[in-house]
């Protein structure tokens, strides 16, 4: 029923994409709107990304647990996430410009170490069959979904009603919305900026530990493509709001199958700008979605890219 | 009641000059002190990082030095290394003036390449090189500069984040290359390695009288000059740097933002454009994927070392291309991955940053005057 | 047929019989060494289950030989930075034979300095050396697509849907031949099959290419193969989707322990050997040396359980006749766009030189150049 219709094949490789290449967006931008409500913008991502993938990987060959790994990973990722917060709690220091030197530091440390993990192979995370109910072996697949995914789904939803209805998720939109404010508030913001940007390094490792253990389950050196700076985008795009995020990073994930799907179903002309489509995306939404008239609605206050 | 006379005055007056010159003189130290100091800690961290692996960081820095500088070979090596990093950083530092961060120069330079060596394609058969090679840098500054002006008019027009915009840019521009380069424009006499029509060695630009580094290094230095004045003795460059000193006063006081911001970047993709044409005339001579080497890169932390200003680029360049210059000799000798120069490049970077903070606190560079 | 590829065709025939040394009139000859080093340069990482991993087998081959020393780069781009490489090799290490084992490190690199050091002896992994270029430069090639060829006997009698997947990088010369390779073997046994192919543009990104796989399996295809830098994710893909896979460049059979059937393997031992030994005996190196099965330049990858006794048998034989000279390009054959390439009756030999320049299709395969 399904093979033989072009268009379902394509929608079909869609679906799968945005399911299977959305995680690590997901988590990574779920990590970046949290630090950025909290008023700083994390840019390193991309080399916490790269470098979770790798420890993750490295600690599932050597211990024999992928889940282990996808833990050893995030606490990198704290790590990353602890040094940018400290380094940007100095003054006169520039977040943007420390973000940029870490993505470039925690990438050139990952491929240091990562030279003995490019052969071997580690034990890869499991999945969920969703679709054992179904005939068809490419809606089986595309329904082999991974627990991380959930994981982030139900991430998401924690941390948007987290934000709006908690205490500590006041602290940390008053420390992103107005430091004077917080400040008389009795609220250490430094403090809570260091803590929001440790948690964002702490999912954005996970994230990466995805790409390596999952999907597609390999490290090597070519692993991430700028996935943890479009992820930063797709935080501004979602108007901070994890939900919205959730969204955008299956829009993203659904653009970036969309290459191979069309060359699967003999489409091929062009598939260099088909392969672009995730980039080429990102950007139009970026330009639809900001003005500088109007003050981004939903921008904390703090956020340097928004004052 | 005292009389301080005339007299009085001029005395105490000239005492002070030599206090004043000093001062000038701790003040505008520090500015070159404070990079050396963030380069010395650096490689303390990297000597730490290398003795926990069990490496010789003595080993590790006399390889750089032989790789680098040691030898007619390496200075070549690393000359020939240090001239697309000069005008890549300077995509990154003329922006920086107006406190925009560019991070997509990579981006301009393979279109920059790319447009030069297509437009190169119709005039082979019979320009002669005098007039070639004039076209193809000004098609390859007008394809960069279109690329990086758009980053900065998507900025003031629409308030898109620059380095974002900056970025996905640069994969756009891989994407185009690599259509091009693999279907329309493809010469079809190399099928293992898709590029365009090669331009012959005749057209190609040489190597300076004596040595094996060629001319692209001497027009960046003197483009670093231009730009330096540009940037310090021109309105243009004195609006551009209030503009990035507080955009709203700016703004307030009437000065064009929009068009400054999106000259400055239009020049600084020009820049970048104008690296990609020397690696196609004078490296490659052709366009193909080679062009994707990173130098857009290494430029951010070139730019960064350099704190934005267009002389310091050349010294900051030559040294970071004298690190990769030795990268290989380290690989070969220390049996180190190549990833060992990112980690270094990426420690410098960090540490540099961090030095920012320390600026007008350290009690040796404040003015004895203010004690 | 013009005087160079009569030549050429010569030098390959000469040194498929097994007789070395042929030189072209004139080459300076190396004096016997008492300890050879040899530079080898790669454009990846070394272990990547692919293309660097095969030249690294050999060169760990190579240092086995006595008085050699072998020096070695990895990641080295194919811009000024290897011709810096092999020059720091040759003056440093003083190295006096250098492998340069990627296709853009030729023109110019390569040629650049072959000139300067007429010395050195270069050789470089791809069919581009010619009578014009310097005489201490040269070309060494496997000829990968017999072995593809071998893959798609096997492949083809091991598909049930009779539809074929091959995820390729970039549609150049060497990769177009080993995707009409393969096709022309799975239709020797079975001629209703088809080949899919989707290129994801690059030699090396993990995450398009177990895409691609994706796709490919989800478009119907039941047995995998692919032409990128590192087979690794491939094949764990076809193998996780339980379908079967042929390999590429190293044996990537301990990653489908179910479904791997066989693989297409460079053995640049030989060669490396094979020169390391001339030099230290004061040989000449030819300047052309190329070849398949029958100088043990490839191999096919030991069968896998994948492999059903039916596809076993005719993949030996099939070896066997390429080995003995077969051609695998025998006539009719279409390109993709219904000109004809080959009439009945009429054949390429495997080494006819208008193959290296392969920038076509043939009819059957599903996906287009650009």
């Amino acid at each position: 029923m399904f093979e033989d219709s072009a268009l379902a094949t394509v929608l079909l490789a869609m679906f799968a994409g945005a399911i299977r290449v959305s995680t690590p967006f997901l988590f990574v931008s779920l990590g970046e709107t949290l630090t950025e409500k909290s008023g700083r913008i994390n840019l390193g991502l991309e080399g916490t990304l790269v470098f979770g993938a790798m420890s993750g990987y490295a600690i599932s060959y050597h211990t024999g647990s992928p889940w282990l790994g996808v833990l050893v990973a995030g606490l990198c990722g704290a790590c990353f996430g602890a040094l940018h917060g400290y380094l940007c709690k100095l003054p006169k220091v520039n977040d943007i410009a420390i973000g940029i030197a870490l993505m470039l530091f925690g990438t050139g440390l990952a491929f240091f170490f990562g030279k003995a993990y490019i052969q071997p192979q580690a034990p890869r995370l499991p999945s969920i069959s969703f679709g054992a109910w179904s005939d068809t072996p490419s809606l089986r697949q595309a329904l082999e979904i991974n627990p991380l995914f959930l994981l982030g789904i139900v991430l998401a939803v924690v941390l948007w009603w987290g934000l709006k209805n908690t205490r500590w998720g006041l602290t940390v939109r008053t420390t992103g919305d107005s430091a004077p404010a917080a400040l008389a508030l009795g609220i250490n913001v430094n403090q809570v900026r260091l803590l929001s940007t440790m948690a964002g390094g702490f999912f954005a490792g996970i994230g990466g530990s995805f790409l390596s253990l999952y999907y597609p389950g390999s490290w090597t050196e070519g692993l991430s493509s700028g996935q943890g700076l479009m992820a930063v985008a797709l935080v501004i795009f979602a108007r901070w709001n994890p939900l919205y995020c959730f969204l955008a990073a299956l829009l993203f994930g659904a653009a970036g199958a969309l290459g191979p799907a069309l060359q699967s179903i003999g489409i091929s002309r062009g598939y260099h700008f088909f392969n672009a489509a995730p980039y080429i995306m990102t950007l139009l939404i970026m330009i639809a979605s900001t003005s500088p008239k109007r003050s981004l609605k939903g921008a904390p206050g703090e956020l340097s890219i928004t004052k | 009641m005292v009389d301080v006379t005339k007299a009085d005055r001029l005395a105490a007056g000239q005492g002070n000059a030599l206090a004043e010159t000093l001062d000038r003189f701790r003040r505008s130290s520090e500015f070159v002190i404070m990079p050396i100091l963030a380069l010395i800690v650096s490689g303390l961290l990297f000597s730490v990082f290398l003795l926990a692996l069990g490496k010789s960081p003595a080993d590790f820095f006399s390889l750089v030095w032989r790789g680098g500088f040691g030898t007619s070979f390496s200075w070549q090596n690393t000359l020939v290394r240090s001239s697309p990093l000069i005008f890549t950083a300077l995509c990154v530092a003329i922006p920086a003036r107006l406190g925009l961060v560019i991070i997509g120069g990579e981006g301009a330079l393979v279109l920059g390449g790319f447009a030069a060596a297509a437009i190169a394609i119709p005039m082979i058969p019979w320009a002669p090189a005098l007039l070639l090679l004039p076209v193809m840098a000004l098609a390859a500054m007008i394809a960069g500069g279109i690329w990086i002006g758009l980053v900065g008019a998507l900025r003031h027009y629409r308030g898109v984040n620059e380095t974002i915009a900056s970025l996905l840019l640069f994969y756009i521009a891989v994407s185009i290359l690599n259509f091009f380069v693999e279907g329309a424009l493809r010469d079809p006499s190399d099928p293992n390695k898709p590029s365009t029509m090669p331009i012959g060695r005749d057209n190609m630009i040489g190597a300076i009288p004596g040595t094996d580094v060629h001319w692209g290094l001497v027009f960046g230095i003197l483009l670093c000059a231009a730009l330096y004045l540009l940037m310090n003795r021109t309105t243009f460059g004195f609006a551009a740097r209030i503009t990035g000193g507080n955009l709203r006063a700016a703004q307030a006081q009437g000065l064009p933002v929009g068009r400054l911001m999106v000259i400055s970047c239009a020049i600084a993709g020009a820049c970048a454009g104008l690296a990609g044409f020397f690696e196609v005339t004078a490296i490659h001579g052709k366009a193909n994927a080679s062009l994707i080497a990173g130098y857009g890169f290494t430029g951010i932390l070139v730019s960064f070392l350099a704190r934005h200003n267009p002389l310091v680029i050349v010294p900051v360049a030559i040294f970071l291309g004298g690190i990769a210059a030795s990268g290989g000799l380290v690989q070969r000798r220390m049996d180190l991955p190549d990833a060992t120069v990112l980690v270094l490049q990426g420690l410098i970077f960090v540490v540099l940053l961090v030095s920012e903070t320390f600026y007008g606190r350290l009690p040796f560079f404040r003015p004895r005057g203010d004690l | 047929m013009s005087k160079f590829e009569l030549n050429r065709r010569s030098l390959l025939k000469s040194s498929a019989a097994g007789l070395l040394g042929l030189s072209a009139a004139g080459l300076p000859r190396l004096a016997s060494a008492a300890g050879l080093t040899v530079g080898i340069v790669y454009v990846g990482p070394r272990d990547d289950f692919g293309w660097n991993q095969a030249h690294a087998v050999a060169a760990a081959a190579l240092k086995e030989v006595p008085g050699v020393t072998v020096v070695e780069e990895e990641n080295v781009p194919e811009t000024i930075a290897v011709q810096k490489s092999m020059e720091s090799m040759i003056n440093l290490d003083g190295a006096g034979l250098i492998f340069a084992t990627s296709f853009g490190y030729y023109k110019p690199f390569v040629l650049d300095l072959a000139a300067k050091y007429p010395d050195v002896q270069f050789r470089h992994a791809a069919p581009l050396w010619t009578d014009a270029d310097p005489k201490n430069a040269g070309s060494y090639f496997g000829y990968l697509d017999q072995a593809h060829y071998v893959d798609g006997v096997a492949a083809g009698l091991s598909t049930t849907t009779n539809k074929l997947g091959f995820v390729a990088a970039k549609p150049i010369g060497t990769v177009l031949r080993n995707i009409n390779s393969f096709l022309l073997g799975a239709r020797k046994v079975n001629p209703d099959v088809t080949l899919q192919v989707i290129f994801t543009g690059e030699w090396s990104m993990p995450v398009r290419e177990a895409e691609a796989a994706n796709a490919l399996v989800d478009a119907g295809c039941d047995v995998l193969t692919c032409h990128v830098d590192g087979p690794k994710v491939v094949i764990e893909t076809a193998e996780s989707r339980g379908i079967k896979c042929c390999g590429h460049n190293a044996s990537q059979a301990p990653l489908a322990p179910k479904g791997f059937i066989t693989g297409a393997e460079y053995k640049w031992a030989t060669i490396y050997k094979m020169f390391a030994n001339d030099l230290a005996e004061g040989k000449t190196l030819p300047n052309f040396t190329g070849g398949g099965f029958d100088v043990d330049f490839v191999q096919s990858t030991p069968y896998g359980a994948g492999a059903t006794e039916a596809a076993i048998a005719a993949a030996d034989a099939a070896r066997a006749d390429v080995k003995a000279g077969k051609p695998i390009f025998t006539g009719p054959i279409n390109k993709q766009d219904g000109t004809p390439l080959l009439g009945a009756g009429e054949s390429l030999d495997n080494y006819d030189p208008s193959l290296d320049q392969t920038d076509y299709l043939i009819e059957g395969v599903i996906g287009s150049i650009t």
